[in-house]
């Protein structure tokens, strides 16, 4: 199982909010595909995938705030 | 690091939202280092990732009237308007070869304004938390980007002119109950926008020490 975790962004930025997921729980995604993007002050960003897989729990939904290493979710390999 | 400075002048948003993204694959895959697209667009009102409809403070109908194109797009931040009056930058850099910094990348683009405005002896401020630059308590420059896989677009929109600052009272800027001003405004003089972009690029090379791409011929590649 690969997690997606909420990376570094820089100097100070110790939260994002999540916008935008490019897919929904139990879908099939590629490595690298783009998995959800977040915003911080006036920038978006994505996350990709780790890994191949299907997308098996999500657990920020758009709205939300996440903290700098909080899991956003699983992938099942 | 070189950049490539693409001049289009006067143009549709939509056709530069294509053209950011097509410039973005080629920075992606290697075949540009980074880029630089300067513009001015037809009247659009763009809404960013976190806008609110009601920021939109007239029907759109509306706005079709006013000949106003509205865009829903992936930059951060709420709803601006843009129009011939603006000076627009939209750097396409690669933060993996500058530093993977996301505030500093802001930051840096607030700095290219105040640098830009001090050159007129204007002192542009930053207020934390409020992404942009101000004269006092009027706005002057607007940021809103996109950044994938830590390569940047969308960027930095200075008013230039008087002519059309009334459109931002279609709409609440950033949100919020903003009043905008320009440099004509506080010059209180004409300002021709094509005499300015030197200046602007000038003021991108010195904050991101980077160095414009030489063909050889001048490098500012006019596209239409």
């Amino acid at each position: 199982m690969a997690k997606v975790v909420l990376p570094e962004l820089g100097e100070g930025i110790d939260k994002a909010t999540v916008s935008y997921w490019y897919f929904k729980e139990g879908e099939k995604v590629n490595e690298k595909d783009d998995l959800v993007e977040l915003a911080t002050d006036k920038a978006t960003f994505n996350l990709p995938s780790p890994a191949a897989g299907t997308l098996s729990e999500i657990f920020f939904h758009e709205g939300d705030t996440v903290n700098v290493g909080e899991l956003l979710a699983t992938i099942e390999e | 690091m070189e950049f490539k400075v693409f001049d289009l002048g006067l143009v549709n948003f939509a056709k530069v939202w294509l053209w950011q993204k097509e410039i973005f694959e080629e920075v992606k895959t290697g075949l540009l280092p980074a880029a630089l697209i300067l513009c001015q667009h037809y009247p659009v009102i763009t809404l960013g990732r976190s806008a609110a409809k009601e920021n939109l403070k007239v029907p759109e109908a509306e706005l079709r009237n006013k000949g106003i194109q509205i865009y829903a797009i992936e930059r951060g931040g709420d709803i601006t308007y843009h129009g011939p009056g603006q000076i627009i930058a939209y750097p396409i850099f690669n933060l993996g070869h500058l530093k993977k910094d996301i505030h500093l990348f802001l930051r840096q683009l607030e700095e290219v304004a105040i640098d830009f405005l001090s050159d007129f002896g204007i002192h542009g401020k930053r207020y934390s938390g409020l992404t942009g630059v101000w004269i006092d308590k009027q706005k002057i420059a607007s940021i809103g980007i996109a950044i994938r896989h830590w390569i940047t677009f969308h960027g930095l929109s200075i008013n230039i002119k008087n002519d059309d600052l009334d459109n931002f009272d279609l709409i609440r800027p950033c949100g919020m109950d903003i009043e905008m001003t320009s440099l004509e405004t506080v010059l209180g003089k004409n300002m021709a926008i094509d005499n300015l972009k030197e200046n602007l690029i000038r003021k991108f090379k010195e904050i991101f020490l980077i160095q414009e791409v030489c063909d050889g011929q001048s490098s500012l590649t006019r596209i239409r």
